[in-house]
């Protein structure tokens, strides 16, 4: 067990390497002096020369990523020229809201999905199961900041229930903190529901064609039991591996959602940074993205062992 | 998990394969009665004339810019004077922009663009992805570091790669159908392998080995065409994924320069004014949904008909 733990952990090493090569190559591919981009375009000549040292960019390639990975391992992002702070320190003052954001999603969308997709499987074919897929469907074709414009228009602007835009943080007050984060979490969870929604029904569907499940409604459980107990456990694994792959789809959406809703979060930074043309904050948010995404699934891997006890390593 | 649905999927391939010619015909046949391939595919047409046709739905130029028209509600009569100077009566469909521009043309020309974007980002990343499928598939050597750097590739999400690329070549037509090409070959790749990994085991490519056949020949010749059907079905969905990324990065202002009348563009446009003026979110919004769903329902119908091995894993 142990064993597999460390192994799986070793796995994504060479992953979050060839993230880090990615990330590096990023700044190479762009045309111009390396040194001069990374300064921004209101440096002095003397900045550009320190940011040139610093990197090694008078040395080989490899030298420099050597360099700049070494960089990395320390948590040395390099400097934002335009918020003119650590990428670091950026990315973790930004970090509340996009977490608070992400984590209420999930919840959200999980709570409301699971049961929905148990329900079409076991009404399959009826109505309720035609029109969630047909839901589903919708769902993976509306544009995030669709929706949300629309939720705005109607939730906030129409009926008034809830603030447009802006973030409050959790240490102003809980509920003002839930108010401004709820329209965004729906307008996020719409994709994430039709994602899980669809796993959830097409598992259960499969587990409820099983010897076990016969065996369980014959021994006279009541259909509840039969649903959770027997079916939905079963059905356990590819849920939670969606989940997982869906943690790039939710980053994605956090960078959209958080533009339209004005929240300061990471995914804003994102934007803003591409925007000015930040290279060291474009990178340090990739990387740290892309960390979350390898962790998430890493914790997804570890978890099969806990939800299906007839995997073995 | 049992076994049981799988070795059905198999049989059925397996008696599909033992009807020989009849297979290309009765694919063809199931595909057309399909009724979401009809109703999807009907959509993409309609909206494929709308792009091929701009010109003559009665739009004026949509980049014009005319002071005089700013800010009219969808339905609203007025003027515009071309570059020319010349002034024609036109009525404002879908409204008019900060800018005084025909929203309704803007939304028409914009279509050019997502389907351009569509089909291209689609090609491009279809066109990379076989080749390093197939050539981790079939060559062994490659197979280990072409995966691993695909892994990473897949690692980094896709809109975060757009974005990022996009930034650094600066937006226009050609590096935003890149961009949005890139993040989506590791998934062609895995699913070209997957399938060559299958396929070489089978017993004509066995015998085209064993006749001496070349590599090359027996990677494009034997083994691709009989990946045709899956790679359809993702082509289909990747082409609904690049219309919305295409739309998010002109709606956050980093994609296609804002003259260029993109769906996306004019729902950033609209922005500062959504209080007021609705319409020039929701308007090209509802064509942006509408068309990724035709999209999306063709791919339904596609997978189901085309690769029943896949309808039934989803």
């Amino acid at each position: 067990m142990l064993n597999f733990i460390a192994r799986r952990i070793l796995a994504t090493v060479p992953v979050l390497a060839i993230v880090a090569v990615l990330v590096f190559l990023l700044l190479r591919l762009t045309p111009g002096d390396p040194a001069a981009i990374l300064a921004g375009d209101a440096a002095s000549a003397d900045q550009i020369a320190r940011i040139r040292i610093s990197l090694g960019l008078d040395q080989p390639i490899i030298v420099q990523f050597g360099i700049w990975i070494g960089h990395l391992v320390t948590g040395d992002l390099g400097e934002s020229f335009y918020y003119k702070i650590q990428v670091a320190d950026l990315i973790a003052q930004r970090l509340e809201p996009t977490l608070s954001l992400a984590t209420l999603t999930i919840l959200f969308s999980v709570l409301v999905s699971v049961p929905l997709g148990v329900i079409a499987a076991w009404r399959f074919g009826g109505w309720f199961d035609r029109a969630l897929m047909g839901f589903s469907v919708m769902g993976f074709s509306i544009p995030v900041f669709v929706l949300a414009y629309i939720l705005i228009w109607i939730v906030s602007l129409k009926l008034g229930w809830l603030p447009v835009q802006g973030y409050k943080r959790v240490a102003d007050g809980f509920w003002p903190y839930l108010q401004h984060l709820i329209l965004p979490s729906i307008t996020l969870s719409v994709i994430f529901i039709a994602l899980i929604a669809r796993v959830t029904r097409a598992s259960v569907l499969e587990s409820l064609g099983e010897d076990y499940i016969r065996t369980a409604r014959a021994k006279g459980l009541r259909e509840s039991q039969v649903l959770i107990r027997h079916a939905l456990a079963n059905a356990a694994v590819p849920i939670v591996t969606v989940i997982g792959i869906g943690i790039a789809l939710l980053i994605g959406g956090v960078v959209v959602t958080e533009s339209v809703y004005a929240i300061p979060g990471l995914g804003r930074l994102t934007v803003d940074a591409v925007l000015a043309r930040d290279f060291p904050t474009i990178q340090g948010v990739i990387l740290f993205f892309s960390l979350v995404y390898v962790g998430v699934n890493l914790l997804v891997d570890l978890s099969y062992v806990f939800l299906d006890p007839r995997i073995r390593y | 998990m049992s076994a049981s649905p799988s070795r059905a999927s198999e049989l059925e391939t397996l008696s599909v394969e033992a009807a020989g010619l009849r297979v290309t015909e009765s694919a063809w046949q199931r595909v057309r009665k399909n009724w979401s391939v009809r109703i999807g595919g009907a959509a993409l047409a309609l909206l494929l004339l709308i792009a091929v046709s701009a010109p003559w739905l009665g739009t004026v130029d949509p980049t014009l810019f005319d002071a005089a028209s700013r800010d009219l509600v969808p339905g609203q009569r007025g003027e515009i004077t071309t570059l020319d100077g010349e002034i024609i009566k036109h009525k404002f469909w879908f409204g008019s922009d900060s800018y005084g521009r025909d929203i309704y043309s803007r939304v028409m020309y914009g279509a050019r663009v997502s389907l351009t974007v569509a089909v291209l980002a689609a090609l491009l990343s279809l066109a990379f992805g076989i080749v390093c499928g197939l050539s981790a598939g079939y060559l062994r050597w490659l197979d280990g570091i072409l995966m691993r750097f695909m892994d990473g590739l897949m690692a980094i999400p896709a809109i975060l790669i757009a974005i990022a690329l996009v930034a650094m070549w600066r937006g226009s037509l050609p590096t935003v159908i890149i961009a949005i090409a890139i993040p989506e070959i590791p998934r062609v790749t895995r699913l070209v392998r997957s399938l060559v990994l299958s396929i070489r085991e089978e017993p004509y490519v066995e015998a085209a080995v064993a006749l001496g056949t070349p590599t090359w020949k027996i990677m494009f010749g034997h083994i691709l065409p009989n990946t045709i059907a899956p790679l359809v079905v993702q082509g289909t969905y990747i082409c609904a994924a690049a219309i919305l990324v295409e739309a998010i990065l002109s709606f956050l202002g980093v994609g296609l320069p804002p003259d260029i009348p993109t769906w996306g563009n004019i729902m950033a446009e609209g922005r500062p004014q959504f209080n007021q003026y609705p319409h020039n979110i929701f308007i090209p919004g509802v064509f942006l949904a509408i068309t990724v769903l035709a999209v999306n329902i063709l791919g339904d119908g596609l997978r189901d008909t085309l690769d029943p091995k896949m309808a039934k894993r989803v």
